[in-house]
């Protein structure tokens, strides 16, 4: 007797072509020898062409499911050429895994076919229905929000304050840091880059005003928005989004709550107040920034500096800056819902969600921002 | 397999499991053995999924040592607790199939991260394995289209695909409706004795305690460890213990 082996397999075949031939199967038939067992076993038939063929499985210790399945599919390969298969000293362990193993199934097509990569035309027309679906989501999504938001102004008792005062807090006063920030070395940049070439000319002076109405008018709001709605926008997505996933939005349905009026509306009405005074902090921060260059790099005085800013600007270009602020505030917010409605599946489309919340904020904002830039030029003039 | 087959596999030795300062189980010991159902019942609360983490791994216990195959997994390094892994599958109380994939990709996964197997042959042990569970033809479906009792099966596949010798339930009949519950008992049960995986179940699933059950211990809360241990008939008619009587009998405390 052989000495027994731990793994691996051992394979011996008797008999010669044609005629009737034995394969005798030792040790270990599992997942872990599974490729070079398959490879060896279904030659045999083809290279034999015996009349009959046995299978002894007297010698083997341990077979598991995929040990199985090699042994089923030779007895599939030998019945395609027509060759009787008989599996011999099968222990009663064995015959319990081999007949789990249904051989048809191993045959069957599946249901569906395999998704395939669409030709470009297709793909093409899908996306743009997508695009198009997604546009009509949006636009009834914003006649909720409108209705939802015009019914608590007439109901101010219904709205949630005490998640408005909470959201205000995650959106605004947490915020306040990295706004700040941002805005001060903005402003050290755009007053450092700018004296760099006004110096040339000896108008310095006019580093105040650049600071000033480039803030003020167009990058106060527009980076103060674009920062919130990285922070906030994709936190409401992802929140949304996984109450969706949890059935948690279904539970405030049954419960007789109108969901945007329920989630939705606090956000909305939190950003609405936050992102207008977080815009007057980034202003005030850049000047700040433009106000160190100006005093350590330009000769300038913390007076004068502040002076040419007041002379700068006029409350029409502030005023009009904060409008903007609390549009860009309900498209930060709105989206970042809408976006975490939209959420199926599971934590996949969580992510997806997330990311087209952040990604559809931004490309607004920046729509909106040119539509802002050429009314109010003619508003203006 | 047969009952005289007593060769502990697992090992739980004086297991203390605490979150924190509140002690959930205190010095739990048992046994598991080669083949064997084996049932870990108790009512909400008692602490039957936090042993259940304890014996895969997932949580390392504050006292006490659980041993798989001879091997200590609380010691164990890294190493030698990733192959132990293999040998373990695992079906979670909520399936967690991975909603982003089909269910080919989710069987196929360990298939193709742990072994050198082509591609062809991982898509034929795949399509063995869905058979296994009565899922053949859906291997290009979604998770999220499938029935509750068919994502299970989904589950218990992708457990099964890597031939591990123990097999862990987690509440697999929770959520499932009694007929497709007892054709998941079927299902178990004929698996259990074809492949021979010994199999740990934490339930409170009174019926398929009873119709698959071999073995079975009971925890509860108060007690913070073992009031019963015994063959599920054996609890139900024999015990004593109003807390073992009142959960086989459906009766409130």
């Amino acid at each position: 007797m052989e000495e027994m082996e731990t793994t691996g397999y051992r394979l011996s075949v008797e008999g010669k072509t044609g005629e009737e031939a034995t394969i005798r199967l030792a040790g270990r038939l599992s997942l872990d020898d599974l490729e070079p067992l398959m490879a060896d076993l279904q030659a045999i038939p083809g290279r034999l062409k015996p009349r009959r063929l046995s299978v002894d499985l007297a010698g083997v210790d341990y077979l598991d499911s995929a040990g199985a399945l090699v042994l089923i599919e030779l007895q599939n390969r030998a019945r395609a050429l027509s060759i009787p298969v008989d599996l011999l000293n099968v222990s009663e362990k064995d015959h319990g895994i081999l007949t789990l193993i249904d051989p048809e199934v191993l045959q069957r097509p599946p249901l569906r076919p395999e998704v395939v990569q669409s030709p470009i035309l297709e793909t093409l027309g899908e996306l743009a229905r997508k695009q198009f679906r997604d546009f009509q989501e949006i636009m009834s999504f914003v006649g909720e929000l409108v209705t939802a938001l015009i019914y608590c102004l007439a109901h101010p008792r219904l709205v949630r304050w005490a998640d408005v005062t909470f959201y205000m807090k995650r959106a605004g006063a947490d915020g306040l840091p990295i706004v700040a920030l941002i805005s001060l070395l903005l402003g050290l940049i755009m007053a450092f880059m700018s004296s760099l070439q006004l110096k040339q000319f000896g108008a310095n002076i006019y580093v105040a005003n650049l600071v000033t109405i480039a803030m003020v008018r167009e990058l106060g709001p527009i980076m103060t928005a674009i920062i919130v709605a990285g922070r906030s926008g994709s936190a409401f997505a992802a929140e949304i989004g996984t109450m969706i996933v949890n059935d948690e939005v279904n539970a405030l349905v049954t419960m007789g709550f109108d969901p945007t009026r329920f989630l939705a509306v606090p956000k909305v009405l939190a950003t609405m107040v936050v992102v207008p005074i977080l815009t007057v902090y980034a202003d005030l921060f850049a000047i700040l920034g433009g106000l160190i260059v100006g005093v350590t790099g330009l000769d300038l005085t913390a007076f004068t500096y502040i002076q040419q800013t007041k002379s700068s600007i006029s409350i029409f270009d502030f005023v009009t800056s904060l409008i903007k602020a609390v549009v860009f505030a309900v498209l930060i917010s709105g989206i970042g819902c809408q976006r975490g409605f939209q959420v199926r599946g599971g934590a996949e489309g969580v992510g997806m969600s997330t990311t087209s919340a952040v990604v559809s904020a931004i490309f607004l904002i920046v729509v909106f921002d040119s539509a802002f830039a050429i009314m109010l030029y003619y508003v203006r003039h | 397999m047969s009952p005289s087959d007593t060769e502990p596999v697992i090992i739980v030795e004086n297991l203390t499991a605490r979150y924190g300062d509140v002690t959930i189980l205190k010095d739990v010991s048992f046994e598991v053995y080669r083949g064997e159902r084996f049932m870990i019942l108790g009512g909400s609360g008692c602490g039957k999924s936090t042993l259940l983490k304890h014996m895969i791994g997932l949580i390392k216990p504050y006292a006490g040592r659980v041993i798989i195959n001879g091997i200590d997994i609380c010691r164990a390094d890294e190493e030698t607790l990733q192959a132990v892994r293999k040998q373990i599958g695992v079906l979670f109380q909520a399936d967690a199939l991975f909603g982003s994939m089909s269910l080919s990709q989710n069987v196929a996964l360990p298939l193709t991260e742990y072994t050198d197997l082509p591609a062809e042959l991982v898509r034929e042990i795949v399509r063995m394995k869905l058979g296994l569970v009565d899922l053949s033809g859906y291997e290009n479906h979604m998770p999220a289209e499938l029935s509750g009792g068919m994502r299970k099966r989904a589950g218990l596949a992708r457990a099964m695909a890597l031939d591990p010798m123990f097999l862990f339930f987690d509440e697999p009949w929770a959520g499932l409706d009694p007929v497709t519950a007892a054709e998941l008992d079927i299902l178990i049960r004929s698996i259990n004795e074809g492949i021979g995986a010994t199999m740990v179940f934490v339930t409170q699933e009174l019926a398929s305690i009873l119709s698959l059950g071999q073995r079975v211990i009971m925890l509860h809360k108060e007690a913070k460890g073992i009031i019963a241990r015994g063959t599920p008939g054996e609890l139900r008619e024999t015990s004593t213990d109003p807390r073992v009587l009142n959960f086989f009998n459906r009766h409130a405390m």
